[in-house]
């Protein structure tokens, strides 16, 4: 077994655990590279079927692309598709392309509030009716007791420290200085009610062995990644008024798989492109102890 | 892209490989320098951390230390300590590597424990100034628990102690005795100095006295460990998944193989069940074809045949050495738990695939891991003790001996919802006695009598006092069915009394509602229906799907008593023979017709002919 097999394999063994272990399971799709990857884990683990619902928090400022390919994407796999938005805070224009709120706001606004009140049922859900085609209100307002992220160890300091399996407070807070003991492969799976854990399958991984699976398994990947002949492409996919496409030319996984590996972007963080990291010396710190992803 | 320069990358990929190395040691002794130093001098950081930090660092007006590189959480910045296992990412010539950073402060060594048990290599680093101290005996004995058998010692802060190998000597010497102690043979000593850069990356000018390698070239020189595929295979079962969207029909037994191998066609058998079926094939998704599977791959399986098992049973091949069964377990438990381990209490354990509950029989030895004193006098496992014990559960384990086959030779025991422990099994136990029995004496020891004995109740009521316990999966009629009989033998002039499933659900189980307490629940059924048989009724009561074990816990509780089974639809025990088995209740007539027929030739049902 090689390197990305011995990931793959964990991730599967990951995800079953998560299935077996909670009824209340759903699995975060930012349509990102990581989730996506995530998301192709599933059909794995469960043999071609998603048997776990997935949930989008739309912020409104996704890049459009990423709204048709999600829904594409769940038509084609025939994925149970959720999604949830602050529509408050955007009508009451609280975000910082209105200019009413800092970037951490903002994330906190539309991201943060967001996704805990849709995880918890307090806010409205939209489920994919995949007969018609569109969106509907989804009837089922339990909580989610089990939400699995396709959050990686190498991406900042306090994602280095998460579990494979994290507990959440009641308020979604993150007690990173007492965590539980994570022993051969036994994770957390009991929790009390209120509570919930984080599922992080993809702990291990590094944006490189991302790429080379992408490759390996041929996984179909939203076109933002590659250069269109602009000279720019993204290498990390965010709200637009946030994240920075970086110049490159890369219009393939391979050529990308060679910048990462000994090209320009072998030194540089991937998230650089992200503005709301450098506002605070803890940006993504502070968000995530608060139930950021 | 051209596709030989395509293949080439395929070709880099498979050679390369990623090891997890943990660095441990006691508090401050510089286990986050040596690691930002590593990545520093490897030139792995990316370029953004290092000047953030270094700009945090101007900000908050401290001077910069590597160790910040990891610890960078505000938490242990202002504290100056590690908090949390952190992981970092870096590459050497030879390999890729997750460097763990372990916390060494006693109040963290859960995180230590949890960074050390996902490592394959070890880094301990000792203060040259301070020399060997508590944690780094604890430490080293954890490894040692963990299975963690390449480890390096960096003796680290030599610039504090003028680079003085007399020191250096000193401390090698006394840490190897105490490892010898138990049983742990480092691969190398190193003399470094993290801050100032001696051999960590490059070899030290100002220790020209040492020859051995650097902390990076002892990485590289660490062998990764294979998948084991050369001893008996183990299946733990994780799952078993009928998914039926677009027509699929298979019946997938998903898992991941532990050890050994596995081939089409194989004999299977299912423990603790000891089901049996073969092989019919292996199962994936975007994966050609497979006839054998391996050690490490997380697959699935179809059998030739439907049985009914359990997730949490473990398969293994019938031709290979079997695992051991026992309710008593003799291990070796590292408690991290708020609360000591006491015995009495229903605790859970997880154990390969499966989770059972589970109870501390009895405490051999406590070991304090930090002086290897040992005491044989305790009653309970404190927090961070290190206990060889003895559990008990109440259906058999399927495990191996920890020295035999580590990976289903380990387990962890919850807490109310936490991980409070970790053990290794040493063996089983040979006791015949068990929890349930040794409460069945004690309780018709202390049994209160009143003036009516069996005999005069069955000689007034013309009837045996007997559970009827109805059993079968759900769904296959057992509750009609034992409502009917109860009315027949009611009309007939019998004692008899139906219980309804949810009438001690919302009775007497009121105050539990959580499935996984399924337990707790059939020994409330136990206990009430040994009240009802000892008022000389015949009580009627149905359970689904209760396994051989399950079974004889209801029997044993309400004995003296009896009991008598009817199995409706597919039997799913292993072993035990119902005392009937009706496949299907076409005619509840006749189905009760044939029970009372039992009852009579059993002589619950007492006739007298004239």
């Amino acid at each position: 077994m090689d390197q990305l097999d011995v990931l793959e394999s964990q991730g599967i063994y990951i995800l079953r655990e998560a299935y077996r272990e909670f009824k209340q399971l759903v699995m975060l799709w930012s349509i990102g590279k990581d989730s996506t990857v995530l998301l192709w884990l599933a059909r794995k683990a469960f043999f071609g079927h998603v048997p776990i619902p997935l949930m989008h928090i739309d912020t409104s400022y996704k890049v459009p692309a990423m709204i048709e390919y999600r829904d594409k994407l769940a038509l084609d796999w025939k994925l149970n598709m959720i999604y949830g938005q602050n529509t408050q805070a955007l009508e009451d224009k609280q975000t910082f392309p209105d200019g009413n709120a800092t970037r951490i706001q903002c994330c906190q606004n539309l991201k943060t509030k967001a996704l805990k009140n849709t995880l918890s049922g307090a806010w409205p859900r939209w489920i994919l009716d995949h007969e018609a085609g569109k969106y509907v209100r989804h009837t089922d307002t339990e909580p989610y007791t089990g939400v699995i992220v396709g959050v990686r160890a190498d991406e900042e300091g306090s994602r280095s420290k998460e579990r494979y399996f994290s507990p959440r407070g009641e308020q979604n807070d993150w007690d990173v200085g007492d965590q539980p003991p994570e022993l051969w492969n036994q994770f957390k799976t009991d929790f009390a009610p209120g509570t919930h854990l984080r599922i992080h399958p993809l702990l291990d991984w590094t944006e490189l062995n991302i790429w080379e699976y992408i490759q390996r398994e041929n996984i179909p990947i939203i076109d933002l990644y590659f250069d269109k002949g602009t000279g720019k492409r993204y290498r990390s996919l965010g709200c637009y008024p946030c994240t920075s496409p970086v110049d490159s030319t890369s219009t393939n996984v391979a050529e990308i798989i060679e910048e990462l590996r000994s090209g320009k972007f072998s030194n540089i963080a991937e998230r650089s492109g992200r503005e709301q990291d450098k506002e605070d010396c803890n940006g993504l710190e502070t968000l995530r102890r608060d139930g950021y992803m | 892209m051209n596709d030989n320069i395509n293949d080439k990358n395929t070709n880099t990929l498979t050679t390369r490989d990623q090891m997890n190395v943990v660095v441990i040691g006691h508090v401050d002794h510089g286990k986050s320098t040596v690691i930002g130093r590593l990545l520093a001098d490897t030139d792995s950081l990316p370029e953004g951390k290092l000047a953030q930090v270094k700009a945090n660092c101007k900000k908050n007006s401290k001077p910069f230390e590597y160790a910040f590189l990891l610890d960078a959480l505000k938490d242990e910045q202002a504290q100056g300590i590690t908090i949390d296992s952190a992981r970092c990412f870096f590459k050497s010539q030879k390999r890729e590597y997750i460097i763990i950073d372990a916390p060494g402060h006693i109040e963290f060594l859960k995180n230590m424990v949890s960074g050390a048990a996902r490592a394959e290599a070890a880094l301990l680093c000792i203060d040259a100034k301070e020399g060997v101290q508590e944690n780094s005996r604890r430490h080293g004995y954890l490894l040692s628990m963990l299975g963690v058998r390449s480890v390096a010692i960096c003796v680290n802060k030599m610039d504090l102690v003028d680079y003085d190998k007399t020191v250096f000597d000193n401390i090698v010497t006394e840490y190897a005795e105490f490892l010898k102690a138990i049983n742990l043979e480092p691969k190398f000593y190193i003399p470094a100095s993290a801050r100032e850069g001696d051999n960590i990356v490059t070899n030290s000018a100002a220790m020209s006295w040492y020859t051995g390698p650097t902390v990076l070239e002892a990485f590289d020189s660490f062998e990764k460990e294979a998948p084991v595929t050369d001893k008996p295979f183990r299946f733990p079962v994780q799952d078993i998944y009928k998914f039926t969207a677009d027509g699929d029909d298979r019946r997938i037994i998903a898992g991941r193989i532990e050890t050994g191998t596995i081939k089409v066609g194989d004999e299977v058998i299912f423990l603790p069940s000891e089901k049996t079926s073969t092989i019919a094939s292996i199962e994936g998704f975007n994966l050609t074809s497979q006839q054998t599977a391996i050690a490490g791959q997380s697959t699935g399986f179809t059998l030739d045949t439907q049985i009914y098992i359990n997730p949490g049973e473990l398969m293994c091949k019938v031709a290979d050495v079997q695992p051991n069964m026992s309710t008593k377990i003799r291990a070796n438990i590292l408690w991290l738990g708020r609360h000591p381990m006491i015995k009495s209490k229903r605790y859970k354990i997880k154990l390969a695939g499966s989770r059972m509950p589970v109870w501390l029989r009895s405490v051999n030895t406590v070991l304090d891991a930090s002086d290897l004193t040992t005491s044989s006098y305790a009653e309970q496992v404190e927090r961070h003790d290190v206990a060889e014990c003895i559990l008990e559960t109440l259906k058999p384990a399927a495990f191996d001996l920890a020295t035999q086959i580590q990976q289903t030779g380990r387990f962890v025991i919850v807490d109310n919802y936490e991980i409070a422990g970790g053990g290794l099994i040493l063996g089983s136990v040979e006791d015949k006695t068990d929890r349930i029995t040794e409460h069945v004496n004690q309780r018709q020891k202390s049994w209160d009598r009143s003036k009516l004995t069996q005999g005069l109740r069955s000689g007034q009521y013309d009837q045996r006092s007997a559970l009827v316990l109805v059993t079968g999966p759900a769904d296959s009629g057992k509750s009609d069915l034992a409502k009917d009989l109860e009315a027949y033998l009611f009309n007939k002039g019998r004692y008899v009394y139906y219980l309804g499933i949810s009438n001690t659900l919302h009775g007497i189980d009121a105050d539990i509602n959580d499935a996984s307490l399924r337990d707790e629940y059939l020994r409330r059924l136990g206990e009430v229906a040994h009240l009802f048989t000892d008022a000389g009724l015949i009580l009627i009561t149905t359970a689904s799907d209760l396994d051989d074990y399950e079974l004889e816990m209801i029997k044993t509780l309400n004995s003296p008593n009896e009991c008598v089974v009817v199995n409706i639809g597919e039997n799913r025990f292993s072993k035990t023979v119902p005392d009937m088995q009706i496949d299907s209740i076409k005619n509840s007539d006749v189905a009760i017709n044939e029970i009372c027929e039992l009852l009579k030739a059993k002589k619950y049902l007492i006739e007298y002919y004239v």
